[in-house]
């Protein structure tokens, strides 16, 4: 028998992720499993593989698809899924669009980002999901840092930042009544830091755009946007060839690229040490909006 | 203040460094300015979270940084310039990590105050320093002890307010060992700080020239954190069977919650009472030699029996109770209802859920003083020791011993809201 060494940190973590997401999976009859092609979520489904191994994951895996995603990202949410032999359920915005329960915002800045939360609670509703993971992390932003493991959402899909759960040791209430439903956060106590390390030491498989590669990106807000077809760009917004590498990724017209020579997951790792900023404000054009963008979408039933 | 300009690296901690803790003050103590202190001088904020900082600062026309605003992250804190629910932050030093669980200081969200310390390896208590203590910090050092948080920080703020004076430092302590006397507290450490003017809480301050203790953070990064979760008596609530029939698969997963497990030892299933052998630990990166608390593993046993969520394996030699009457000490969290003889909950306990009838309300406990006063109920932020009747069996030990087998939420059955925190004292 090997000599007892102490647990790490990401031991712990993903002990206490398997937990959470095994008391889910055994408490509610309809979880989903948020699943969009970024770093995070791409964690949150090995953990889930992990969760019920041998077994298959014991549930679907939902995509709230924007219609403004980069193709690699769509690309590796449909060959994962196929991998894993889960169902995929997309939900697209468009549709939403299309049906007049959204409107699209225009000009300057827009983005689909508010569209996703109508869309995803018509998703909720149409598939009866009692239950969602999300990739969510505490230390994204100060409004996640208010966010339980488990989270209630009354049967509107609101969130009450002041009426919240008490959650202690390890035990999650996970009672909900009719119509209601409960996000939960495995991910909640990781950094950007420890879901590196994890892709590093578990060897998570990420699409490329999170390495270094050479993109037409035009420079806004000190952000670097890709070149592409729905982003309103202005004639003095010039696009240019560099070499970038995105920290986080989400609808196109409001994910920053940064600037990197990072092509493996030890140079990403090294760079993140490195960085000065943080990376929602780095990479997400929605979240400066207000000093409460974000607490107004996760009210509104924003994951 | 300025900036972090210069080319400095954060350097990282090792892996195996994790310390969670716990903060707790009365509003106006200082607390959110403390954290706030602590990530910038640690440099753990970043430059779009400064600039964050100042914008805020700007638009309620403030000079300069206010760092309570670091960890305020809500509207209606922001605005009311209070702490409304827990928050977790995050940050690293080169020698440890940390998990923050800020919690309010206001009494109405006490029950968040013991959301924090339940998984807390350390507290901090902060007394502002011209009011010594209060009925808040007696209350937050009565709160850590119930909850067997194994150490405690008393950090007393606000030292620049009275002139770095020893005698007010030295008088405050003295009145605080004396009333955690009376707590079953392991562990206290003082220490005189100035979260305003960062005294003493990353740096040591040469205006307390007295003081020759470590810095907050010093002691953060230096104290010891032993695996205590592991060294008790082996515990397994199952909480997932994994069938796999083509592989000819079935293992019953869950979160260790106490002592360890090998391939090949003997384990009591409760409540059948047998006893079988372990024949595999899995996980899904191999089989373990051996796992211990907190890791979360699927065992595979030697022989068939009927085992299902809400079960327990355990040391054969150790078993807990398997009890239907119990004795708990309460922190109840409702408003309405009230907790008194006939109330009717659901009792969550492990990873079983059981209907739950308060037999009785044995006294409630004056934090101020700790004595045990009698009462027909406990109402909000009330802690009190009450008798309990189960509809089924719970597998449990005093919360003395373990933290997990040992405590409960009680959830109200009509509303679903977690209304109690329970911490077993007796069980039958």
């Amino acid at each position: 028998m090997p000599a007892r060494r102490a647990l790490s940190r990401l031991d712990v973590l993903e002990s206490e992720a398997l937990h959470l997401i095994r008391e889910v999976a055994a408490e509610f009859d309809r979880p989903a499993l948020l699943f969009s092609g970024g770093k995070d979520s791409a964690v949150l489904l090995r953990l889930a593989e992990k969760a019920f191994w041998p077994a298959p994951i014991p549930f679907p895996v939902l995509h709230v698809d924007t219609g403004h995603n980069f193709e690699e990202v769509l690309e590796f949410r449909d060959r994962r899924a196929a991998e894993l032999g889960v169902r995929l359920v997309v939900a697209s915005v468009q549709d939403s669009i299309d049906a007049g329960r959204v409107v699209e915002q225009e000009g300057r800045g827009a983005s689909r980002n508010r569209a996703q939360t109508v869309t995803l609670l018509d998703a909720i509703a149409e598939h009866r999901f009692d239950s969602l993971f999300g990739g969510a992390r505490r230390d994204e932003e100060r409004a996640r840092a208010k966010e339980r493991m488990l989270s209630f959402r009354d049967a509107f899909g609101q969130w009450d930042p002041r009426n919240q759960r008490p959650e202690l040791w390890n035990l999650y209430n996970g009672l909900i009544g009719p119509g209601e439903n409960v996000r939960a956060f495995p991910l909640s106590n990781w950094t950007e830091r420890d879901i590196w390390t994890y892709v590093d030491q578990d060897g998570v498989e990420l699409p490329a755009l999170y390495f270094a590669h050479r993109r037409k990106v035009f420079e806004r807000d000190g952000m670097y946007l890709a070149d592409n077809p729905f982003v309103h760009r202005d004639p003095d917004e010039v696009l240019t060839e560099k070499s970038v590498r995105f920290r986080t990724i989400g609808d196109m017209t409001c994910t920053g690229a940064v600037p990197s020579t990072a092509s493996t997951v030890a140079e990403v790792i090294a760079e993140i040490a490195a960085t000065k900023v943080t990376e929602r404000g780095q990479t997400r054009a929605d979240d400066r909006a207000s000093a409460a963008s974000m607490e107004d979408r996760k009210r509104e039933g924003y994951f | 203040m300025s900036l972090p300009t210069d080319a400095e690296e954060r350097s990282f901690a090792p892996a195996d460094s994790l310390l969670r803790f716990a903060t707790a003050g009365a509003v106006d103590d200082g607390k959110s300015t403390l954290i706030g202190r602590l990530l910038h001088d640690s440099r753990s904020l970043l430059a779009d979270q400064l600039e964050m900082l100042e914008l805020v600062g700007r638009e309620r026309g403030d000079d300069g940084l206010d760092l309570a605003m670091v960890t305020d992250g809500l509207r209606a804190e922001r605005e009311q310039g209070i702490t409304i629910d827990v928050a977790h932050r995050y940050f690293e030093t080169a020698h440890r990590a940390f998990i923050i669980a800020d919690t309010p200081g206001h009494a109405q969200y006490t029950r968040n105050m013991v959301t924090g310390a339940s998984t807390a390896d350390l507290a901090i208590v902060l007394v502002d320093a011209r009011n010594g203590l209060t009925e808040q910090s007696r209350r937050h050092a009565v709160l850590a002890g119930l909850l067997r948080v194994p150490r405690l920080v008393l950090a007393v703020n606000k030292m620049d307010l009275v002139d770095h004076d020893h005698e007010v430092f030295a008088a405050i302590t003295a009145e605080f060992a004396r009333f955690t006397a009376e707590l079953e507290l392991p562990e206290v450490t003082a220490i005189p700080i100035s979260a305003l003017r960062g005294d003493n809480v990353v740096h040591r301050s040469d205006r307390m020239p007295w003081y020759e203790g470590p810095s907050l953070l010093e002691h953060l990064e230096r104290v010891h954190i032993e695996d205590d979760r592991a060294a008790g008596d082996f515990r397994l609530p199952v909480q997932y069977v994994i069938r796999a029939p083509e592989r000819d698969y079935r293992g019953y997963a869950g979160q260790i919650s106490g002592g360890s497990v090998h391939e090949d030892a003997e384990v009591l299933h409760l409540p059948s009472g047998l006893r079988t052998r372990v024949t595999a630990v899995d996980t899904a990166d191999g089989a373990l030699a051996e796992a211990r608390a907190p890791q979360s593993v699927s065992v595979r046993l030697a022989d068939e029996i009927d085992v299902g969520r809400g079960d327990l394996l355990c040391a054969p030699d150790a078993p807990p109770a398997a009890a239907t009457e119990l004795t708990a000490r309460v922190c109840w969290m409702a408003a309405n209802p009230v907790l008194r003889p006939g109330t009717r909950l659901l009792l969550k306990h492990t990873t079983r859920t059981v209907k739950a009838l308060v037999t009785a309300v044995h006294h409630r406990v004056d934090v101020t003083t700790l004595h045990r006063e009698p009462a027909a109920k406990l109402g909000l932020n009330d802690i009190g020791e009450v008798g309990l009747r189960l509809a089924q069996p719970v597998f449990c030990d005093p919360y003395e011993r373990n933290r997990l087998t040992g405590g409960g939420l009680l959830v109200d059955e009509a509303t679903h809201a977690t209304v109690g925190a329970v911490m077993i004292t007796e069980a039958r």
